[in-house]
């Protein structure tokens, strides 16, 4: 089992934690002369960098929040000038203003060493040809990568998203060995290709390296058994660098955060309070070595725990569980909390439900009412009435033991939920509260 | 090897190092760049006992020694090159030498003194043609020889140099990094090094950091400091800062 960066992975606990301390003292130094959001945090609560006097003391400093960076758009974040960046990514934004970051040489070349890291801990060597089919443009999720695998040598062909006939094409005809991009892309992939007639086996691909969205055990089995490839997660976010914050690895047991650029903490969503080590909550992000865009607690919105046991591969870095939620999927139901992750765990269950479906929320006489839309096979929808209405009977009874919550199920014809090409939309909330 | 945590140091009402946190391990060259009056030298300082920290940790090979005295703290093993070289000038090369090994000097130890002033004058071989001259009368390069050396003579496992090229002609302390390179080479010596001639200081060392009032503002590989716009401006004379921004 191959690791990219041995000093600083497997680094014992010890000298890590001193290191953590020396880079999140020179970055709170940093910040609070360069980044007047910063500066204006630590002033109004009276305190200098020095006054922090250990890394449990970040817990006393206020949140970095989306909305934060939403505000300093585009550049007030910066803790360089501009002339010192060399690269500018941006958020989508989708929901609401777009959160420009930069890159300072610097920090492409931290950047570069983490994607290689996460690409060699997945199992790419420089034998490999990398296929990234993350859209090139603004979003990190392909320059990222696309750096970190030739860092290792491995040959990249940018297909970028989007094209899915060509990109089977050519994973066919140039014998791509690694197939990059977000897991819901990889299974409209092995779609595509049943209605091309071509066999994945027939293919050289062994490898899925995919991130950029939530995803469950169940899917990583559905795209192993249909591509017949090994998928491996990987997590990034652009506020904090993109694609290289932590990565799974081949014992698929929780992923790697590379502790020696980032320190994770996390909280309560509802409260922001600290949650006792071992416990489910947001990731908050502090980045230790970016110069242009450093991060002092950032709130990620996604959910997962941190595992301090020292896996089997060696590396001695913090796990966090595979990230399968976000705190703004996360949907109240009568006061119940009810994660999408946990409907796809059920519909799983089922012979004949695709992990395909929409949550619809809407309130009625001041009560809240859950549909969920779920995709059956063909064969199921064309069945006698009475199976199809036992499954449905089924489902709902199943689904409501496990949310703890009356939910209401409705079956549909396979492709007619909307899904745009990434992401499909799982939660339509017509509730006006 | 050497783990510093949130040392304070004071000199008077002067607050001249602020949580200061560094490492040195093993092997490696770590440099110590920064302006003028930034607390280089409180930091070596700091270590070696001579200036002492009111709070923090300092940690080396897993013994906590702030608040020991310098004369124990060299006999662990950390020896210091002082600014300005220090030598006894009116003395000896040789006598300069033997001082340096003061605190095991007796008449039972001489034969491993005299062999290791052999050592060093086989690194140095200078200073064995001079080794019966006043030091005063030595010159600038041949005087740090000569600190170097007298810091070798206690045995150190990590060397503290603090401005080894200060008051050299180029030429000259080109020579001075050349052994010191020659150093962690050969005699694999861990060096932490405090230099005003931060190029020369980030192209020898392993690792870097950048302090500034009192403060570490930064921690990084040396190619990463070199390569760094902030760094260049302030202590490598490269690209002036414009004065709009």
């Amino acid at each position: 089992m191959n690791i990219w960066d041995k000093a600083y992975e497997c680094m014992p606990r010890e000298e890590l934690e001193q290191l953590q301390w020396e880079r999140v003292q020179s970055t709170l130094n940093r910040v609070y002369k360069n980044v007047q959001f910063y500066r204006k945090i630590f002033d109004k609560l009276n305190v200098l960098p020095e006054d922090i006097q250990s890394i449990q003391d970040l817990s006393n400093l206020p949140f970095t929040t989306k909305d934060d960076l939403r505000n300093s758009y585009p550049y007030d974040m910066f803790a360089v000038s501009l002339r010192e960046v060399v690269r500018l990514h941006s958020t989508s934004g989708m929901t609401g203003k777009p959160i420009v970051v930069g890159y300072t040489k610097n920090d492409l070349k931290n950047w570069t060493n983490l994607a290689a890291r996460i690409l060699t801990s997945g199992g790419v060597t420089k034998d490999d040809m990398v296929q990234i089919a993350f859209a090139y443009g603004l979003l990190t999720g392909a320059f990222g990568l696309h750096y970190g695998a030739e860092e290792i040598g491995a040959s990249v062909i940018p297909t970028s998203s989007g094209h899915t006939e060509k990109q089977i094409i050519i994973m066919k005809d140039y014998k791509t060995t690694t197939l990059v991009c977000t897991p819901s892309y990889a299974l409209r992939i092995a779609d595509t290709m049943v209605n091309m007639e071509i066999d994945p086996k027939t293919l050289n691909l062994r490898l899925g390296l995919f991130g950029g969205e939530p995803w469950s055990e169940n899917m990583r089995k559905e795209i192993e058994g249909r591509l017949y490839i090994d998928a491996l997660d990987n997590y990034g976010l652009s506020e904090v660098i993109g694609p290289g914050v932590a990565a799974e690895c081949q014992y698929k047991d929780g992923l790697h955060l590379f502790e020696d650029h980032f320190i994770p903490e996390i909280i309560d969503p509802a409260t922001g309070n600290l949650l006792p080590p071992g416990e489910k909550g947001e990731l908050v992000i502090t980045t230790l070595t970016k110069e242009a865009f450093p991060m002092i607690r950032f709130r990620t919105g996604d959910i997962t725990r941190l595992n301090w046991q020292q896996c089997d591969c060696g590396r001695t870095c913090i796990r966090i569980e595979k990230i399968m939620e976000r705190t703004d999927n996360m949907l109240i139901i009568k006061g119940v909390s009810v994660f999408p992750s946990q409907i796809e765990q059920v519909l799983y269950e089922f012979e004949g439900c695709e992990p395909h479906f929409q949550l619809v929320v809407d309130r009625k006489d001041r009560m809240d009412v859950l549909e969920v839309l779920v995709e059956v096979s063909e064969r199921i929808f064309f069945d006698e009435m009475k199976r199809q209405r036992n499954l449905l009977e089924n489902i709902k009874q199943r689904l409501s033991s496990v949310l703890g919550v009356n939910v209401d199920v409705k079956l549909v014809e396979p492709q007619s939920i909307e899904r745009d090409l990434k992401k499909y939309k799982r939660i339509i909330d017509k509730r006006i509260i | 090897m050497l783990r510093i945590k949130n040392i304070n140091t004071y000199y008077g009402k002067v607050h001249a190092l602020k949580n200061v946190s560094i490492h040195v391990n093993v092997g490696e060259i770590v440099a110590l760049i920064g302006a003028n009056g930034a607390g280089k030298t409180t930091v070596l300082n700091s270590i070696s006992g001579i200036t002492p920290p009111r709070e923090g940790e300092a940690i080396f090979r897993g013994v906590n020694i702030l608040g020991l005295p310098t004369n124990q703290i060299v006999k662990m093993g950390i020896s210091q090159i002082p600014e300005g070289r220090q030598i006894f000038a009116p003395l000896t090369v040789s006598t300069n030498l033997e001082l340096g090994a003061y605190h095991r000097y007796s008449r039972k130890n001489k034969p491993s003194l005299k062999k290791d002033i052999e050592d060093v004058f086989s690194f140095f071989p200078i200073l064995r043609e001079r080794r019966n001259q006043i030091a005063g009368t030595l010159s600038g390069g041949e005087q740090q020889m000569l600190a170097i050396g007298r810091a070798l003579m206690s045995k150190p496992s990590l060397l503290l140099l603090d401005e080894p090229s200060m008051g050299l002609a180029p030429m000259i302390s080109k020579d001075i990094f050349r052994m010191i390179s020659r150093l962690k080479d050969e005699l694999k010596t861990t060096i932490l090094i405090v230099e005003q001639n931060a190029k020369a200081a980030l192209q020898l060392a392993d690792r870097g950091y950048v302090i500034e009032t009192g403060k570490i503002i930064m921690e990084e590989s040396s190619n990463g400091l070199l390569n760094n716009k902030e760094v260049q401006r302030a202590y490598l004379g490269k690209e002036k800062k414009e004065i709009w921004e």
